[in-house]
């Protein structure tokens, strides 16, 4: 069952890569040293990313559910 | 789950103590700097991304060992103006002013205009005695102007990053940390370059796609 929350990384990511050495379920890698990107599908919404990260970035949001 | 297996470069925090350490016996060490200098660069330059960073930044591993494990750090959030675009390219320009600066400094004391200062200068304004780290060498004075120059950069760096490290999350310094600054702006420029040849192959399927990845926003 899909969790109710997922994270979501915001624009000012400065591609770290906190978060992914936090993340219990390996859903986030930092893309081409860009920005985080977040796997919606592994995502359980945590938050332990948007704790870690030190720009504040990651913030949390509720799932739309889709019948 | 993830594993948590250890790798050899989750050590790498052990050189941020070590790089100082040698600085205060011999300045020249403070050449080995040019490492921390180059590396992420090259590694961003030639389609690394932010690897360094992400895996092998030995001053990160240090702040998060100091504000993480040993718990060090308050862990509150960073400041707003501190997260801010501004700052981050503000301190950059500011950082390589004073880069700039010290390779002026250099050149004067290899021309012959000026003495070697044995000093570091930390935080760019206060003159520290270090004259035991140096015993004079084969080189030319330049070659320790530079060392000094160099260490004193690393030096005030590595605090300013324990201070913000103790008064906000463990990584604060990596918000506006130049080198990830600079290694993320090689990184977007290499991204829009290919997202625009792939535009050009592929009729517009070049945007790189993210799959089941929300992406961060560009």
């Amino acid at each position: 069952m899909a969790s109710k929350r997922y994270a979501q990384v915001g624009e000012h990511c400065v591609a770290c890569g906190c978060c992914v050495k936090v993340c219990p379920l390996g859903a986030i890698q930092v893309w081409k040293g860009v920005a985080a990107r977040v796997d919606t599908d592994r995502c359980v919404g945590c938050g332990k990313c948007a704790g870690e990260c030190p720009a504040g970035t990651i913030s949390l949001k509720a799932r739309v559910e889709t019948v | 789950m993830k594993g948590n297996k250890k790798h050899w470069y989750d050590c790498l925090w052990i050189v941020t103590p070590i790089y100082l350490g040698l600085g205060f016996f011999n300045i020249l060490f403070a050449w080995l700097g040019m490492i921390f200098f180059c590396l992420p660069l090259l590694i961003s330059i030639f389609g690394g991304g932010k690897l360094y960073c992400n895996r092998y930044c030995d001053r990160g591993q240090f702040l998060s060992l100091l504000g993480g494990r040993l718990k060090l750090s308050r862990n509150r959030p960073t400041p707003r103006w501190m997260r801010s675009q501004a700052f981050r390219y503000g301190f950059l320009v500011f950082f390589f002013l004073m880069f700039f600066q010290m390779l002026w400094t250099t050149y004067l004391v290899g021309a012959g205009a000026r003495d070697l200062g044995e000093f570091v200068k930390l935080f760019w304004m206060f003159r520290l005695p270090w004259h035991w780290a140096y015993h004079g060498t084969i080189f030319a004075p330049w070659v320790a102007q530079f060392a000094f120059g160099f260490y004193s950069i690393m030096l005030t760096s590595t605090l300013i990053g324990v201070i913000v490290m103790v008064l906000f999350k463990p990584r604060t310094w990596c918000v506006f940390c130049p080198m990830g600054t600079m290694t993320q702006l090689i990184c977007r420029l290499r991204v829009g370059k290919h997202t625009e040849e792939g535009e050009k192959a592929h009729g517009g399927e070049g945007k790189a796609g993210g799959g089941a990845f929300e992406a961060a926003g560009q």
